[in-house]
């Protein structure tokens, strides 16, 4: 579709707004528990549910979190900001408003690059706003048939930081390595799980369309519902379509929001009445003003968790592996610390991420598995590679072993025993099996001796054979050279 | 320039409100002099004053990310108009 712009004119202007949940015990203004799941409705208390005289108290503990955000892309924090009523009505916000901040966020600017398919060289995202704000209820709109609507207190009240683009985004598929970008920091810095399904991350984008090379932007349409990031890739890309098409035929493109059915696949326009929307913003009187200081903000600075580029180029230093492996090991902070751990015990870097890139994912890709919490630890890990190290087995069998810790969770070690693996290093019993598979191959011994060296390997076959595999390959290939060099006398 | 009674009907639909006209007329006269009275207050000189949404000098004040019991569910749903013993009903919305 990206070519279908190219050919038509046209390029995208795109900016995103992400909701990211932050992972808080408690919510924003209240000591109700932040949970998924929860029974409805049992996570409310007169502060969330709006009653009358209740008052909010600022959770600490999320202003810390948005300080973390805002200098890991390099903004500005705000050292005084306020919290503002946004007055709307809808049956899940029960104020009739929700806190959040407006003219006065606590961070502006900063950056984010994104990775160029292809290319060495990174494409920023300029940064306008992040700001501190109050999840609302969750409704559940009725089967055909019925009148009521249901609502589920429970989330109102959670935490949420807003993260707000300038408009540098060109393509659906800049937006998907943008939200892949942001949900990596959010995990590094601990500050949200950016579990999709559990709704941890929303985005609303807003997109107009312009002929190659003019400045002025073009009516712009907001695209609201994007639950995944998928799901904001194919409504970026169906939007983009559809507004090249109208402008191509001649018509003009109404500002309006939109709201992305997953399901056909499709955006909708909402109707008027609900996008009619007046906030009338105004400074919340039951908060008084967030004041940041040096010494805080020095504090949660200090504090920083490590991010993915600094721990990538940390990896490729101190463990001594490519920056490639370096890069494939942070695009997650479960499988960064899942290598860290495993290098507490074992102390070959390269080793370890060839290991874990290639078996490991695999199988975690294949059982669609969490990394945290999986069954074969980071400990049990290190003793399967340690014992490859050192000789007590060979890769080769390395690779049954971990097949039969995947189906039992059993360890390497008493896999190993059990079944009577141990890899054979015993001189004697090597040179034994050699005698016995050259004295059975009589014919092809004369033919390696009268210049047939290719047979050599054969040769190795059929000792590997004998032994079950368990023989040393670098002993195998060492004693049966220099048998076969002391017949050539 | 002074508040007109399109402004008012504007407002009160934001805010849900349904006024007779004798209550239209009453407000209207009444907001009419209350605007014209924020305009005296908006001649005084501000220079070199701070713009502020408070009037309390108590900055920061935060709760520690500590949990606390949540309310029983009958007694949250207890002021409801409505509700089905686990969710607040509410007319359809969409």
């Amino acid at each position: 579709m990206a070519d279908s712009l190219t050919i038509s004119g046209y390029e995208a202007v795109i900016g995103l707004e992400v909701h990211a949940q932050l992972s808080t015990e408690s919510k924003i203004f209240c000591g109700c528990r932040v949970e998924f799941g929860a029974p409805p409705n049992s996570l409310t208390c007169p502060v969330c549910l709006g009653l009358p005289g209740a008052l909010p108290a600022l959770n600490k503990k999320t202003v810390e979190y948005a300080l973390r955000m805002i200098l890991a892309i390099d903004g500005t924090v705000r050292l005084r900001s306020v919290f503002a009523r946004k007055n709307y009505f809808y049956p899940d916000l029960p104020k009739g408003y929700q806190i959040s901040q407006f003219d006065l966020p606590i961070g502006e600017g900063g950056e984010i690059a994104i990775p160029i398919p292809g290319e060495k060289r990174k494409k920023v995202i300029r940064l306008r706003r992040i700001h501190l704000e109050e999840d609302a209820g969750k409704s559940l709109h009725p089967e055909s048939g019925e009148k009521f609507t249901r609502v589920d207190f429970n989330r109102c009240g959670v935490p949420l930081i807003e993260i707000v683009t300038e408009p540098d985004i060109c393509s659906p598929q800049e937006a998907y390595a943008y939200l892949i970008k942001l949900k990596q920091i959010l995990q590094f810095l601990g500050i949200c799980t950016a579990d999709m399904e559990k709704g941890h991350l929303r985005c609303d984008a807003n997109i107009s369309i312009r002929p190659i090379g003019l400045s002025k932007m073009g009516a712009k349409t907001e695209i609201k519902n994007l639950n995944s990031f998928k799901a904001v890739e194919k409504a970026l890309a169906f939007e983009i379509e559809h507004q090249v098409q109208v402008l191509q035929s001649g018509g003009i493109i109404k500002q309006c929001t939109m709201l992305w059915d997953d399901k056909h696949q499709v955006a909708e326009p909402m109707r008027s009445k609900e996008e009619s929307h007046d906030y009338r913003y105004f400074p919340e009187p039951d908060l008084v003003n967030l004041v940041v200081t040096e010494e805080w903000l020095n504090q949660v600075k200090a504090t920083l968790p490590e991010l993915p580029e600094i721990r990538a180029a940390r990896f490729v230093r101190q463990y001594n592996i490519p920056e490639y492996d370096a890069n494939v090991l942070t695009e997650s902070r479960e499988l960064a610390d899942y290598y860290e751990k495993v290098m507490q015990n074992f102390g070959d870097g390269k080793a370890a991420s060839n290991w874990i890139m290639t078996q490991l994912l695999k199988v975690i890709n294949e059982e669609k598995a969490e990394l945290e919490n999986y069954h074969i630890s980071p400990v049990m890990i290190a003793e399967l590679l340690n014992f490859v190290q050192s000789g007590k087995i060979s890769g080769k069998i390395a690779k049954d072993v971990f097949e039969e810790m995947v189906a039992t969770s059993k360890t390497a070690g008493e896999i190993i025993s059990s079944r009577g693996l141990t890899q054979i290093s015993d001189d004697s019993l090597i040179r034994e099996v050699i005698a016995k598979v050259l004295a059975e191959n009589e014919n092809n011994l004369k033919k390696y001796l009268s210049g047939k060296k290719q047979i050599f390997g054969h040769f190795v076959g059929q000792i590997m054979k004998e032994t079950g595999g368990k023989a040393n390959p670098g002993l195998v290939n060492k004693i049966l050279q220099e048998k076969l060099d002391e017949l050539a006398r | 320039m002074p508040i007109t009674k399109d402004d008012i009907l504007k407002i009160a639909s934001l805010a849900r409100l349904e006024l007779s006209a004798g209550e239209l007329e009453k407000i209207h006269k009444d907001l009419v002099q209350i605007i014209s009275y924020i305009e005296q207050i908006q001649k005084v000189n501000t220079d070199g004053i701070m713009p502020s949404s408070q009037f309390i000098k108590a900055e920061n004040v935060f709760r520690e990310d500590i949990v606390k019991p949540s309310l029983p569910r009958e007694k949250a749903l207890s002021n409801a108009p409505d509700t089905d013993g686990e969710y607040f009903k509410v007319p359809k919305v969409l």
